[in-house]
């Protein structure tokens, strides 16, 4: 199983990882807000993760880290 | 084991870009090409003015922040001041296509060993969107309100084909980041444009198709859209010139 750690702080929540997850298993977290005052991006499903690292190579602000 | 982590060449400063601006993406692309040749001890770096003008606070190299536009002239002193150090410069549309024109195409011209790295939006990003060298024709800015009009106006300035009429350049492509498939194509030009300096052989320059969510006033996502209908239509993607190749072929 694939594990996403994203570094919630320094998200933007600008949803390009969003938009990027072929299994659509991203979204973004309307009922947070983190530091910065965004809401962020988080992990519905991590099971279903395939570890594409699409998301992570769509992130701008390089906050999403993908272990196997 | 794990499959992506940050590059090591990019700092742990927050990038200050709007959220959805893909400098972000190309400052991790040029890291990770810093780190894939593990040239992160001798590298110098050269920012340019801009949004990305900050850029000194995201690399874990050495870097200079050059006058507006003068980046390519800063980075020729730097590399012929010891030709052992890898130079690359990191400029936008406003930077290199529009006051820097002359610095960009006369260091092409000499063949200079060091690698430019363009960032393309077609607009003026730091300053408030107002329209730049490589504005659409009827693109609407800050100061082309009604589009811009290519009677009083002119046509955008193609930098990939405007230097591949020169002898000195050596290595031109035209990448986007728009999507994963490109990105992937992206790493592998800018790789390519700091291999080539490594090796010695010359001048390197990656145009890469960028968005302004903010400036162009659309959502992250929507930016990148718009730059899929509306930019690479008139910026093709592709390679302009590889001089190195052609010589190598020979």
């Amino acid at each position: 199983m694939a594990k996403l750690t994203f570094k919630t702080d320094l998200c933007k929540g600008c949803g390009l990882c969003v938009g990027a997850c072929p299994k659509n298993l991203l979204v973004i977290a309307k009922d947070k807000i983190n530091k910065k005052g965004y809401h962020p991006a988080e992990m519905t499903d991590a099971e279903k993760c395939i570890a594409c690292a699409f998301c992570a190579t769509m992130c701008p602000d390089c906050i999403i880290t993908i272990e196997k | 084991m794990t499959v992506f982590d940050k590059p090591k060449s990019l700092t742990d400063a927050p990038l200050h870009y709007c959220p959805g601006c893909t400098h972000g993406i190309i400052h991790r692309l040029v890291a990770e090409a810093i780190d894939e040749l593990g040239i992160e001890g001798r590298t110098i770096g050269i920012a340019p003015v801009g949004c990305s003008v900050m850029a000194y606070n995201y690399f874990t190299v050495d870097m200079v922040q050059a006058a507006h536009g003068r980046a390519p002239a800063v980075a020729t002193g730097v590399k012929r001041a010891d030709p052992s150090k890898i130079v690359f410069t990191y400029q936008g549309d406003g930077d290199l296509a529009s006051i820097g024109t002359c610095e960009t195409v006369h260091a092409a011209a000499r063949g200079e060993n060091i690698t430019i790295i363009f960032v393309n939006n077609a607009i003026y990003g730091m300053t408030g969107g107002q329209m730049a060298p490589t504005s659409l024709p009827g693109q609407i800015t800050q100061t082309s309100p009604y589009g811009r009009d290519v009677a009083t106006q002119g046509y955008p300035v193609k930098v990939c084909e405007m230097l591949s009429q020169l002898d000195g350049a050596g290595y031109l492509e035209r990448v986007a980041v728009n999507n994963v498939k490109n990105i992937k194509n992206a790493k592998k030009a800018i790789l390519k444009a700091f291999k080539n300096q490594v090796e010695g052989k010359g001048f390197s320059l990656i145009e890469v198709v960028s968005t302004c969510p903010t400036n162009w006033g659309l959502t992250p996502e929507k930016a990148l859209e718009w730059l899929n209908d509306n930019m690479l239509p008139y910026y093709p993607l592709g390679v302009y010139k590889d001089k190195f190749a052609e010589e190598a072929a020979k």
